[in-house]
C-alpha cells in the first residue's frame, strides 16, 4: 500500500498542533514552519500527481481495514489536481499574510494548517461520512480564520457564516442518514454498485436524500438560491482567508463531479443523471445573478466576492452538462477561476490599506502609494476573470462555450455566458477606471504606508503568473484535463481500484 | 415506537427550524441545538429500530441491530457538541462588539 496518499492530510495534522504549542509566541518560528510545511505540502501533491499520472488510481485503506468496511483515501488524478491546486494557492497566499495579515490576531498559522488539512482531506476522501468530518475540519478552522482579527462587522458576519454551516452541516447527516438507511454504505464505489439495485419503492427516499446533499454541496459552491452567505463572509474576511476561501467553493464542485458522475452517473438506473435537471438552470442563474452583482457593488471585496459567485455558476455549468469535454473544460475554468479569484480579494485589500478612511470602496479618491503597479495588477486580473482574450478566463470560457455546443440548451448557455461577460467587462471597467484613473484628477495624495508589502506583492505576482501559466501551458494542460475528465467517466475503474481487493468475508454476506 | 420516534423528529426539526429564523442570536443557538437532536434521533433510526439485539457479532444472537448508525451518532454528537461552544462564544463576542444580540447587529428596536 501506498503511503504517500495520507501524507497531504497527516502533514498538516501534525503541523498544526506544533505551530499551536511550540510556536505560538514566536511570529518568525510559526512562519518559517507553516511557509516550511506548505511546500513540503506541494511537493508531496505533485509527487502523487507523478504516481497517477500514468491513469492508475491508488486507493487507502486506513487502519488496513478493507473496502466497503473500512474507511479509504483514494487518490486518482482528479483528486490530485486539486490537491496541487490547494497547495500552489496556499503557498501563495501564505506569503501574503506573512507581509503582516498573521499578526492582526493569535494562531493564524495553526488554523491555516488545519483548514489545509480539512481540505486535503476532502479531496481524498472515498467515504461519505469521512467526507462529512472533513467538511467539518475544514468549516472549524474556516471559523476561526473568518474572525481572525476581530472587529465589529467581521464577528458579525463570522456568527451568520457559522450559523448557515451548521445547518448546511446538519443537511448534510440528514442526507447522508437517507441514502445510508436505502443503500447500506457509506463508501461512494460502493454506493455506485448499490445505487442501481435499489427497489422501485425506495428511490423517492434515495433521490431524495441525493438530491438534499446536492442542495449541501451547492451551499458550499456558493450556488442560487443559496448562495447568500459568500458575499458577506468574503467581503468581511481578511484578505488571505477570503482568497483561500477561494478553493472552498470548489470542493463543492468537486463533491459534485465526484458523487454525481460516480453513484448517481449513467449506470445508477432509474436515479440517472439526477443532478443535471436541477444543476444548469441553477448555474445559469448564478452566473447571471453573480455578474449583475459585479455590476452593481460598491466595493472592490465585494466585486471580488461576486465575481466568485458568478465564476461558480460558469463553473457548474461546465459540470452540469456532464459529459467529458464538458468537464475537462470546466476543470480548466475551475484552475483558472480559483487562482483569478484569489487574487483579486489580495489586490483588494492592497488598495483598501492604502485608502484609509475610504477603503476599497469604488468611489473617486485621491492618488495613493505603488497606485500604477496595483493598477496593472488589477489590470491582469480583470481581464482573467472578465474572460477576457488573451488570458486564461478567455481559454476556459471557450472549452466550456465548445462543449456546451451539443447541448439541447445550447443557444440558452451561449447567450448567458457572452451576456454575463458583457457585464463582467463593464463592471470591472467601470470599477478600474473609478478606482484608478478619476484618482488623478482629484488633489493631493493619500500617505504612503510604511512598508513597501514586497511580499503581499510577491503573492499577487505568482497567482497572476499562475493565471499566464494557464494561458501558455493550455495545450499539454487540456490535454491532462481531457485524461483527468475520462478518467472521472469511467466509473468501474474508480470501483475496482477501491473494491478491487476486497475479499467478502465468507458467511457474513 | 415508530409514531414515537418519528413524531419526536418532527417536533424537533419544526422547533429548531422555527427558532434558527428567529433573528436574536440566542434562539439561533438554541435553535441549531435542536437542529442537531432531531438530526441524531434521524440518523439512529437509518439502521431500523431494533429492540434488544447486540451490535456485535455473537456466536448466541437471533439477530443484530446496524451498529454503524451509532457509531455515525457518536461523531456526530460529538461534533455538534463542539461546534454549540463554538457559535456561542461567536454570539457572546459578536454581542460585545456590536453592542446587540441581533443576528444582522442591528439596534434593539429592529428585534
Amino acid at each position: 500500500m501506498n503511503h504517500w496518499i495520507i501524507a497531504p492530510i497527516l502533514l498538516p495534522a501534525i503541523m498544526a498542533p506544533i505551530l499551536l504549542m511550540s510556536a505560538r509566541y514566536d511570529i518568525v518560528l510559526a512562519r518559517v514552519f507553516s511557509l516550511a510545511s506548505t511546500v513540503a505540502l506541494l511537493g508531496i501533491a505533485l509527487a502523487l500527481g507523478s504516481m497517477v499520472g500514468d491513469g492508475q488510481i491508488l486507493s487507502y485503506a486506513l487502519g488496513n481495514w478493507v473496502a466497503p468496511f473500512g474507511i479509504v483515501l483514494v487518490a486518482d488524478r482528479l483528486s490530485v489536481m486539486m490537491l496541487v491546486l490547494t497547495a500552489l494557492l496556499a503557498l501563495a497566499v501564505l506569503f501574503f499574510a506573512i507581509d503582516g495579515g498573521d499578526r492582526d490576531g493569535r494562531h493564524f498559522h495553526a488554523l491555516y494548517q488545519f483548514q489545509l488539512m480539512g481540505i486535503n482531506g476532502a479531496f481524498l476522501t472515498g467515504d461519505f461520512f469521512n467526507l462529512f468530518v472533513f467538511f467539518e475540519v475544514l468549516l472549524i478552522a474556516s471559523y476561526g480564520l473568518m474572525v481572525h482579527g476581530g472587529g465589529p462587522a467581521r464577528v458579525k458576519a463570522g456568527v451568520q457564516y457559522v450559523v448557515i454551516n451548521l445547518v448546511g452541516s446538519t443537511l448534510f447527516l440528514i442526507a447522508v442518514g437517507m441514502i445510508y438507511s436505502v443503500a447500506g454504505t457509506l463508501n461512494m464505489a460502493d454506493l455506485a454498485l448499490k445505487v442501481p439495485q435499489v427497489a422501485a419503492a425506495d428511490q423517492a427516499l434515495l433521490q431524495a436524500g441525493a438530491l438534499l446533499l446536492l442542495l449541501v454541496f451547492c451551499i458550499k459552491a456558493a450556488l442560487v438560491p443559496v448562495h447568500f452567505w459568500l458575499p458577506g463572509t468574503y467581503a468581511n474576511a481578511p484578505a488571505p482567508v477570503a482568497a483561500l476561501f477561494a478553493i472552498m467553493t470548489k470542493v463543492g464542485a468537486y463533491c459534485v463531479i465526484r458523487l454525481y458522475v460516480l453513484a448517481f452517473g449513467e449506470e445508477a438506473g432509474a436515479a440517472a443523471w439526477l443532478a443535471a435537471p436541477w444543476l444548469l438552470p441553477a448555474a445559469l442563474v448564478t452566473l447571471t445573478l453573480g455578474m449583475i452583482g459585479v455590476l452593481a457593488a460598491r466595493r472592490l471585496g465585494q466585486l471580488a466576492s461576486f465575481a466568485v459567485i458568478g465564476s461558480m455558476g460558469m463553473l457548474l455549468t461546465g459540470i452540469a452538462l456532464f459529459t467529458p469535454q464538458a468537464l475537462s473544460a470546466a476543470l480548466y475554468y475551475l484552475l483558472h477561476s480559483t487562482l483569478a479569484g484569489a487574487v483579486l480579494f489580495l489586490i483588494a485589500d492592497l488598495i483598501a490599506r492604502r485608502r484609509p478612511g475610504i477603503d476599497d470602496q469604488l468611489s473617486p479618491a485621491p492618488r495613493f502609494a505603488q497606485q500604477s503597479l496595483l493598477a496593472a495588477a488589477f489590470f491582469v486580473a480583470a481581464i482573467a476573470a472578465t474572460g477576457m482574450p488573451p488570458l486564461s478566463g478567455f481559454v476556459g470560457k471557450l472549452l466550456i462555450l465548445d462543449a456546451a455546443r451539443d447541448n439541447l440548451q445550447a443557444t440558452t448557455i451561449w447567450a448567458l455566458v457572452l451576456g454575463t461577460s458583457l457585464l463582467a467587462i463593464i463592471g470591472f471597467g467601470r470599477a478600474g477606471s473609478t478606482l484608478f484613473w478619476k484618482s488623478t484628477a482629484q488633489p493631493g495624495n493619500f500617505p504612503a504606508p510604511a512598508t513597501g508589502n514586497a511580499l503581499a506583492l510577491v503573492a499577487i505576482g505568482l497567482l497572476l503568473a499562475g493565471n499566464v501559466a494557464l494561458t501558455l501551458f493550455a495545450g499539454p494542460l487540456t490535454a491532462y484535463l481531457e485524461a483527468t475528465a475520462q478518467q472521472v467517466f469511467a466509473t468501474h475503474r474508480y470501483i475496482e481500484a477501491v473494491l478491487g481487493n476486497t475479499v467478502l468475508p465468507g458467511g457474513l454476506l | 415506537m415508530e409514531f414515537l420516534l418519528s413524531s419526536a423528529i418532527g417536533l424537533l426539526t419544526a422547533a429548531g427550524v422555527y427558532l434558527v429564523l428567529r433573528a436574536r442570536t440566542w434562539p439561533v443557538v438554541l435553535g441549531l441545538a435542536l437542529l442537531s437532536y432531531a438530526t441524531n434521533l434521524f440518523l439512529f433510526a437509518t439502521g431500523r429500530l431494533v429492540l434488544n439485539q447486540p451490535p456485535v457479532i455473537s456466536a448466541s444472537a437471533a439477530g443484530y441491530t446496524d451498529p454503524l448508525p451509532q457509531a455515525l451518532v457518536l461523531t456526530a454528537i460529538v461534533i455538534s457538541f463542539g461546534m454549540t461552544a463554538v457559535i456561542v462564544v461567536m454570539a457572546l463576542r459578536s454581542f460585545f462588539e456590536n453592542g446587540s444580540d441581533h443576528v444582522d447587529g442591528k439596534a434593539e428596536d429592529a428585534a
